[in-house]
């Protein structure tokens, strides 16, 4: 009980005038930062961190998760309005989010990310709040086997996004994982896969290049093809009335909320795993439940509502293992762990007890932020809408060069603009052959800590691949994901050798 | 589209050997060739392993590609229309060589000049907008490119050979 006695001064102190203002700009920030694809949340903290050194710790650190949280809300806004994932975290809500803007109903999709993102932030902070010291030590008996199982779980619940032709949805998610292994191996520090003795391959190919190049330039090639030039993106009007209208129409999407924001939580206390993986498997497994699972990638509010979910529980998640652990759960919050040593702060079990003063206000800040950032992201929403409304002669050009300058903001590096390019161009006529891309993008995301941890367990037990069977938490998690991976296809086989009997 | 899907079939089998071959390429001299791939017994696959049975993998989906389309049992070996047809192939050019136009620029006159170049191009040419839309959209993007980029989030963009009329700017503003 008296943790909501804490909680409350913590709220309070959240609501001092310059905390306030500090939230109010750091929400704003963080939300501009995240729409823009090439930027995230890592750069926002990062950049801003030493203008903190002017404020008292606890303010800079509400600042900087203000925007951390602004950043989870902004991802969904260039996914859904232009179709290029603004981070790693946002590539699942294109999935739905994108159908949805071109069928017309962008407003729908944006409210309903503002409300799952804000549902999803609330309960994990609740989470957060009860239960943060027993499941820190959850969280630390994850290791490398449980983690790769839980990668496995992740394929397994996306092998179905592939639609009906398995060899080319095969195929995608093989090249994939092979493009995340050119660089650097990880364990053994040689050089692999460097294609053609190019040195710019030596630091691997960020993800961000095959997405932009496939969802930023791939996809406007492809737009441009389908409507022979003469596209219009959607027409709607805003008005507040129908903005309410739609926050009400956005809770039709519940499943995919509470899946995301239980799913999206636990990912996120998880050292090494964080809001990526946890939206994609909360959009998998949301799909797998759904009713009616064909919807999904056609519009379903759903698959909206459900990573979106999960990315913003997963970001109030990682905080966790930061603030009782002193491990950052993902790399924006090892910049905040960077911050806390700086101001003299020691992470830990004891920070609890030996600075109420710092964690109770950032704790209650979190639930402030998590609301403000609604507020701010819902009045934003005509905004965003109007950028849509330009012809599209001028949106066109505008997403080509933000694909270029966000491909290069994320890893200063000309080499990878040109590779951006060359996916770009290969995944239109790839598209052209019904060649499912997600999976490829997916596999790309994913896949070095796949291969990571898959090793590093392989060396733990000395080569012997029944750790993933015999430790208590990867067992099940393994014998899930496999069965996941079978069943769809042994289905299939059923199905087709069932028409071809009757046929 | 029968032609386009065996070829790009073909070339991705051409692409998965070439995978696997290089997967099986020594890190250091004195290592002999594909002796990464395998299973190290009592630590693990090898550091070939995982590229060299992924392309192995992509291998067989390509060659059960090319199994469907001589059954004809998926859409595109079934269809007769054309991969790209004129205006497609003309767009493609258009806009595919403005793109690479503009990331070739940047080698010589940096991203505040190939961008509104590239603008000016797509604005006025393809899209066939007035010059007052043109200019201000061509003018105003690599200004706001510079405040939110430059100056604001501090990644530096390439600037190419007119770097020298960025100095007073970074005095300014940096």
């Amino acid at each position: 009980m008296e943790i909501l006695g804490h909680l409350a001064d913590g709220m309070l102190a959240s609501f001092e005038p310059l905390n306030l203002m500090m939230i109010f700009i750091g929400v704003t920030v963080g939300l501009f930062i995240g729409a823009m694809p090439g930027l995230g949340s890592v750069n926002g903290v990062a950049i801003l961190l030493p203008a903190t050194f002017l404020v008292p710790p606890a303010t800079a650190m509400i600042f900087l998760a203000a925007i951390y949280y602004g950043a989870m809300y902004g991802g969904a806004i260039s996914s859904i309005t232009l179709g290029i994932p603004g981070a790693s975290t946002a590539v699942a809500t294109t999935f739905d989010g994108r159908p949805l803007a071109l069928k017309g109903k962008a407003d729908q999709a944006l409210v309903t990310a503002a409300v799952a993102s804000f549902v999803g932030g609330s309960v994990a902070n609740i989470l957060f709040t009860a239960f943060a010291p027993p499941l820190a030590a959850v969280a630390l008996s994850f290791g490398p086997p449980e983690i790769f199982a839980l990668m496995l779980l992740a394929f397994a619940t996306f092998v179905g996004l592939g639609g009906d032709d398995i060899p080319k949805t095969i195929l995608s998610i093989c090249l994939g994982l092979v493009l995340a292994a050119v660089g650097f191996d990880e364990i053994s520090g040689a050089p692999r896969l460097v294609f053609f003795e190019i040195t710019g391959f030596l630091h691997g190919i960020n993800f961000l290049v095959l997405a932009i190049g496939v969802y930023g330039i791939g996809e406007m090639l492809w737009t441009i093809n389908a409507t022979r030039g003469e596209a219009t993106m959607t027409d709607t009007e805003i008005t507040p009335r129908r903005v309410l209208i739609a926050v009400k129409e956005s809770f039709t999407a519940w499943r995919g909320m509470a899946i995301g924001s239980s799913l999206g939580f636990f990912v996120g206390i998880l050292p090494a795993a964080g809001a990526t993986p946890g939206s994609l498997m909360a959009y998998g497994l949301t799909k797998m439940t759904a009713k009616n699972p064909e919807n999904f990638g056609k519009g379903a509010l759903n698959g909206v509502s459900a990573p979106e979910a999960a990315n913003n529980a997963a970001s109030a998640g990682s905080m966790l293992p930061m603030i009782t652990l002193g491990i950052p759960g993902s790399p924006t919050t090892a910049v905040l762990l960077g911050g806390m040593v700086i101001w003299g702060l020691q992470p830990g079990p004891r920070l609890f007890t030996d600075q109420p003063d710092f964690v109770w206000p950032l704790i209650g800040s979190l639930y402030v932020s998590n609301l403000m950032a609604m507020v701010v992201n819902l009045a934003f929403i005509p905004l965003f809408l109007w950028m849509l409304r330009m012809p599209f002669t001028i949106l066109a050009p505008i997403i080509f060069v933000l694909s270029v300058v966000g491909g290069y903001a994320a890893t200063q590096d000309m080499h990878d603009i040109w590779l951006m390019l060359i996916f770009g161009i290969g995944a239109f006529m790839l598209r052209l052959l019904d060649y499912p891309l997600a999976p490829a993008v997916l596999a790309i995301v994913l896949g070095p800590q796949t291969e990571e941890t898959l090793r590093q367990s392989l060396l733990i037990s000395s080569g012997d691949p029944m750790i993933f069977l015999n430790r208590p938490i990867a067992g099940p998690i393994t014998v899930i994901a496999v069965i996941l991976i079978v069943l769809p296809a042994i289905n299939l086989i059923r199905r087709k050798l069932k028409a071809r009997s009757a046929a | 589209m029968r032609r386009a899907e065996i070829i790009t079939a073909g070339v991705l089998a051409l692409f998965s050997i070439y995978i696997m071959w290089k997967s099986g390429q020594p890190a250091w001299e004195g290592i002999a060739w594909f002796d990464n791939i395998g299973y190290v017994s009592g630590e693990g696959p090898g550091t070939g392993f995982w590229p060299f049975w992924l392309a192995g993998i992509m291998l067989a989906s390509c060659i059960w590609i090319m199994v469907n389309w001589w059954r004809r049992s998926s859409p595109p070996s079934r269809s007769e229309e054309q991969f790209l047809d004129a205006h497609g192939i003309e767009m493609l050019i258009k806009v595919g060589g403005g793109i690479t136009a503009l990331i070739g620029m940047v080698h010589f006159v940096g991203m505040y000049g190939s961008i509104p170049i590239f603008m000016f191009y797509y604005l006025h040419f393809l899209g066939r907008h007035r010059l007052t839309t043109t200019l201000a959209v061509s003018l105003g993007a690599p200004v706001v490119t510079f405040f939110f980029f430059d100056v604001a989030m501090r990644i530096v963009l390439p600037k190419g050979y007119l770097e020298p009329l960025f100095i007073p700017l970074y005095a300014i503003f940096l």
